[in-house]
């Protein structure tokens, strides 16, 4: 089960044939665990990962460290969930240590990122401060090294 | 006639069969190579760390001929753990210049002229020549399909005169992907203890094995004082190029063996020790990754040759398919020409590994499995075509 998933998410196009032979099981057997897996949301998506820069599209992100104070009986769940449904925002951890939420933000400009926090983030009730980073360069995304110089130097043959 | 000033028996040997295929590959553009004896997986990122930090800290020197006393430690413990056989990482161990400089030392320190060794084929290249450099005799034996290219223990028999001192094994094997059955290597160690026949094991494939259990002959009841284990870094944690790997054997043949070492390449490089170190006690989990992906590729691939007619055996160590071409009707050489003229796929003519191997051509799955399914493609059509026709 974990070598299925660890091959899907590495490259989601492997189709149930191809993935049945490299683990040794039927396609059919695959095709139900997929299905299995996808229902109990074990599998979330899948999608092409864009290096978004290469394609020439603007874009701007940034994450930014929110305090806020917990609230009685929900804790952080609930003010997490008034950040998360923004689609600006891509993605929302709970943090230990000196700040509670770490948000991820994604925009065309700078000017776009900075007045939705201003506006939206910063004004919602229980967040007591924030602290925007932009990103300035990307090196390496979701484990994919985004400009890789390691190419093949091996021989073509050798004994 | 002018003098030539060659030695007789360097002059006698062949040159490589995969020397002479290599020419013709490296002048064509877009060829896929399942030709390569080597991982395509760089050397993993904490052991190239690991290397950079040991020349910041200006390990730049000689080591002891033997090697860094705290790399055969590891060794030892590594084969321990492996294998729960256990060597005294002073006397019985030695760091060498890949496995490659480790036999050749093998074979000069135990060989006397006329002594005869058994080698089963096909098999790595290099094997009969250190033989006849070392003044010693290369007896062939055969090796068939049939038997997962293990060498059986009746066929060896067969060969053993009052010369044979030694028999060499390499499994899992280069370049059919054999491996040796529990059952089969206690015949082979019944037959060496019967015969006081010493076995020199080369297992440089060991973790890649991906059914079952590596057998270790040393391991074997009553064979560790009979045997020299070869093993290194090369195939196992992607480190071909450091040129790293060990003999471990009984303590009088190690020292005979160090006396040759010391006088000719008097310790590996330092770097690659240091390396070394770092792969044993912290690179099991890249490895096992590495061998998992090997294994993923193997299943597909092998598959995938049965599928267009390339009858393979199934190998189960190494990363080598080493499919049968007798639906072509041609000779090694010849295929292997063609598929790289008409198809522009490298593959390994299977009599550069012996007169066993024709009929059959090497295919190094230590690659993308993008290049493994084009390839599979490209050897599909190529098959169709020059199917012979049934009759």
């Amino acid at each position: 089960m974990k070598e299925l998933l660890e091959l899907l998410e590495e490259n989601d196009r492997l189709t149930p044939a191809e993935l049945g032979v490299m683990l040794g099981l039927d396609e059919a057997e695959v095709k139900a665990k997929i299905a299995a897996l996808e229902a109990e949301k074990v599998i979330l998506n899948y999608r092409a990962m864009v290096n978004w820069e290469k394609a020439g599209v603007e874009q701007v992100s940034a994450v930014i460290e929110v305090r806020v104070t917990p609230q009685r009986d929900v804790g952080f769940d609930e003010i997490a969930e008034r950040i998360y449904r923004f689609p600006e925002v891509k993605s929302v951890f709970l943090m230990s240590g000196a700040y509670d939420l770490l948000v991820e933000i994604e925009g065309t400009t700078m000017k776009e990122v900075a007045l939705f926090v201003a506006q939206k983030l910063a004004t919602i009730e229980n967040v007591l401060s924030t602290a925007t980073h932009f990103v300035l360069k990307k090196y390496k995304l979701e484990g994919v090294i985004l400009e890789d110089h390691e190419d093949v130097k091996r021989l073509v043959v050798s004994p | 006639m002018t003098r030539s000033w060659i030695n007789p028996v360097v002059q006698a040997i062949p040159p490589s069969g995969i020397r002479r295929f290599f020419d013709l590959v490296s002048e064509m553009k877009g060829v896929i190579s399942l030709g390569v004896g080597e991982p395509d997986f760089v050397t993993p990122w904490h052991i190239r760390e690991a290397c950079f930090y040991s020349l910041e800290k200006g390990y730049t020197m000689y080591t002891s001929n033997y090697g860094l006393l705290e790399l055969r430690e590891e060794i030892a413990l590594d084969l321990e753990r492996n294998y729960q056989v256990g060597y005294d990482p002073r006397h019985e161990l030695l760091v060498t210049v890949g496995v490659s400089e480790a036999i050749d030392l093998a074979f000069r320190a135990i060989l006397e002229p006329g002594d005869e060794v058994i080698v089963p084929q096909p098999c790595y290249v290099s094997y009969n020549p250190c033989i006849l450099m070392a003044g010693g005799r290369p007896v062939n034996v055969e090796t068939w399909a049939a038997a997962g290219f293990q060498v059986l223990p009746r066929d060896i028999e067969a060969v053993i005169t009052p010369k044979t001192k030694a028999l060499l094994l390499c499994y899992p094997n280069n370049p059919t992907g054999g491996v040796l059955t529990p059952e089969v290597a206690q015949g082979i160690a019944a037959l060496a203890r019967k015969h006081d026949l010493l076995v020199l094991s080369d297992e440089v494939y060991a973790h890649l094995t991906y059914e079952g259990q590596h057998v270790c002959l040393a391991a074997l009841p009553g064979m560790k004082e009979r045997t020299i284990l070869f093993n290194g870094f090369s195939k196992a944690y992607a480190m071909t190029g450091w040129r790293l790997g060990y003999a471990a054997g009984p303590a009088e043949i190690i020292q005979a063996m160090t006396k040759i070492h010391q006088f000719t390449m008097l310790c590996a490089p330092i770097t690659a020790q240091k390396a070394a170190i770092e792969a044993l006690r912290h690179g099991e989990a890249q490895r096992s990754k590495m061998v998992a992906e090997y294994n993923r590729r193997r299943r597909l691939f092998v598959k995938g040759l049965n599928e267009i007619g390339m009858h393979c055996f199934e190998p189960k160590g190494a990363f080598y398919a080493f499919p049968s071409i007798a639906v072509t009707g041609m000779n090694s050489l010849a295929f292997s020409e063609a598929l790289l003229r008409e198809e522009k796929v490298a593959v390994v003519p299977g009599d550069a590994f012996g007169q066993s191997g024709e009929g059959y051509v090497r295919c190094s799955y230590a690659s993308s499995m993008a290049n493994l399914q084009e390839a599979l493609v490209r050897m599909g059509r190529f098959i169709e075509k020059h199917r012979q026709s049934a009759g």
